[in-house]
């Protein structure tokens, strides 16, 4: 900006700036995450805190370790944007209660080191990072990945599980009582949880995904907030709802309505907090509509005809996959071409 | 080629640029299926190592050997079936002395045949050079191979199973890293083997850049 002796002032365009910077989104978004974090820690107690707090040591570690330094040689350049840290939240809240803290340290690692940095650093990476440090843990251990506890809640706030403490490379060694998810009861034992504790949360399932609740609070103020495309988890949701309602008119019995298509298991969350991440989803309207059916679609898939109970990951990673493709098909026409 | 004199310098150049400088599996990323198959425990990765090499080495000497002779319209099936003989001899080795072993490598024993390294060695190499050259290229790069497959399979047997030769490590408790003897531990693997020679590479010309702007 130059003024030149008058009241005239000349200025090139830009003239008007976005406030939202991806510092700032971050900050939100994390933000965000806070009352599910909350809720975790009142249905799993305290040990969902530990839990989370490994994943984002992880993940900051990678990023402080792997990523770009400043000019004066400094490592750690791009920690302060935020992104290492909620990648960790987010990945830490898609863990079981039961899990060892050191597999949750190394899920943030790998999710960081490589679903993230390999690709050159945010924004080059096509998959998200928090689906690919989880979806490593369940390859590596998918007996730990699959393991849940009941939910409790006042009482067991401060019950600290023994096997979060593992030595790193030991399994957990403590026999948990362990209970079936929702989705996994629907699966193998074909019964129905009743969608209202769904909604409340108080059943067994991953850290952050059993309350349906307060994760479509959280999805309203993101989406008010305008921190993500309302469309992707919109239409993820009306895909899912409107599929799983036809196959239960179908075949009742077998499969379940649409309320507990949508309640149960991470869909709520992964449509919320991993579908939208802003790297690895379309940015263009239609392409956020087309990448949103394509996670519904898949869901309900092999949610009903997989081998898995539940499929929000492979879901969404595979959409991901998909984003640069949708992203050519529906990249809008410059005016005039 | 004309009467050339073996000189010791280039002898030595030829062998140990399969060891590091051309590596098989870590620089020309040739012959990545029996990589992914076999090399989830380092015995048997080291057991295919041996057997590719031996092959390597057979059909390097007698392609050498041929080659002259070998008409060039038919050379691509000609080295097909010297390598086939010396996979055969491999198979039987195997079985007859290692019967464990041969059975846990199973089909990728015959699948060297096809394993584009050692094709890629005759044509490329073997063809057009001298016996003496010929056989200690294959030498250094059935080491390197063999290394090479050596290493992974030990990284993934020591993550994936907790052991190495069979010897548990870390005790009962041990929670093994499924993933890593799956085929796509082996991706993994390899993935993170190559950032680190690639980053040690890197470092090494970046050091020597400056050094060379210092003088």
């Amino acid at each position: 900006m130059t003024t030149t002796g008058s009241d005239l002032v000349l200025q090139s365009p830009p003239f008007d700036s976005a406030r939202l910077t991806t510092p700032k989104l971050m900050q939100e978004v994390t933000l965000a995450t806070v009352p599910v974090l909350l809720a975790a820690v009142w249905f799993f107690g305290i040990t969902a805190l530990f839990i989370v707090a490994a994943a984002c040591a992880g993940a900051m570690g990678a990023e402080w370790l792997f990523g770009q330094r400043t000019a004066t040689g400094r490592r750690g350049a791009t920690l302060g944007d935020g992104t290492a840290l909620l990648t960790g939240v987010l990945m830490g809240l898609t863990l079981p209660p039961t899990i060892p803290l050191w597999m949750a340290f190394v899920g943030g690692l790998v999710g960081i080191g490589i679903g993230k940095l390999v690709w050159g650093g945010l924004g080059g990476n096509i998959f998200n990072p928090a689906l690919v440090g989880r979806a490593f843990l369940q390859a590596a251990f998918p007996t730990a990945l699959t393991t849940w506890r009941a939910s409790g809640g006042a009482d067991t706030l401060f019950h600290v599980d023994k096997g979060a403490f593992a030595i790193p490379f030991a399994s957990s060694g403590v026999d948990a009582v362990t209970t079936a998810t929702a989705l996994s009861r629907m699966k193998f034992d074909a019964e129905f949880l009743p969608w209202l504790d769904l909604l409340r949360g108080n059943v067994a399932g991953s850290l952050g995904e059993t309350s349906a609740g307060i994760l479509i609070l959280c999805g309203i103020w993101m989406g008010v907030r305008r921190l993500y495309d309302w469309r992707v988890p919109v239409t993820i949701l009306v895909t899912v709802a409107v599929l799983g309602q036809i196959f239960h008119f179908v075949s009742p019995e077998k499969y379940p309505d649409a309320l507990f298509m949508l309640f149960s298991g991470g869909l709520l969350y992964g449509a919320v907090f991993m579908a939208t991440d802003p790297a690895t989803s379309p940015t263009a309207p239609r392409g956020a509509l087309i990448f949103g059916a394509g996670i519904g679609v898949l869901v309900v898939l092999i949610r009903l005809f997989g081998g898995l109970p539940e499929g929000v990951m492979y879901a969404i990673l595979l959409m991901n996959a998909t984003t640069p493709l949708i992203e050519r098909v529906t990249q809008p026409r410059i005016f005039g071409r | 080629m004309a009467a050339e004199a073996k000189s010791p310098d280039r002898l030595y150049q030829e062998f140990t640029k399969g060891i590091w400088k051309e590596n098989p599996i870590f620089v020309q990323v040739l012959g990545m299926c029996p990589m992914l198959a076999v090399t989830n425990t380092a015995i048997n990765a080291l057991a295919m190592g041996a057997a590719t090499a031996f092959v390597l080495i057979g059909s390097s000497f007698l392609v050498s050997l041929l080659r002259k002779f070998v008409p060039k319209e038919v050379r691509i099936s000609t080295y097909i079936v010297i390598i086939a003989t010396f996979v055969t001899a491999a198979d039987f080795l195997l079985q007859a002395t290692v019967p464990d072993i041969h059975r846990e490598l199973g089909a990728f024993i015959s699948l060297i045949v096809v394993n584009c390294l050692i094709l890629g060695r005759q044509e490329a190499f073997a063809s057009r050079n001298s016996v003496g050259y010929a056989v200690v290229d294959a030498i250094g790069m059935g080491i390197g191979f063999a290394l090479a497959l050596f290493m992974l399979g030990s990284a993934r047997e020591i993550l994936g199973f907790g052991s190495f030769f069979g010897h548990p490590l870390f005790g009962p408790n041990y929670e093994p890293w499924v993933v890593m003897i799956l085929p796509p531990g082996g991706f993994l693997m390899l993935g993170m083997i190559l950032l680190v020679m690639n980053w040690f590479q890197q470092r090494k010309s970046r050091s020597r850049e400056t050094m060379e702007k210092a003088a």
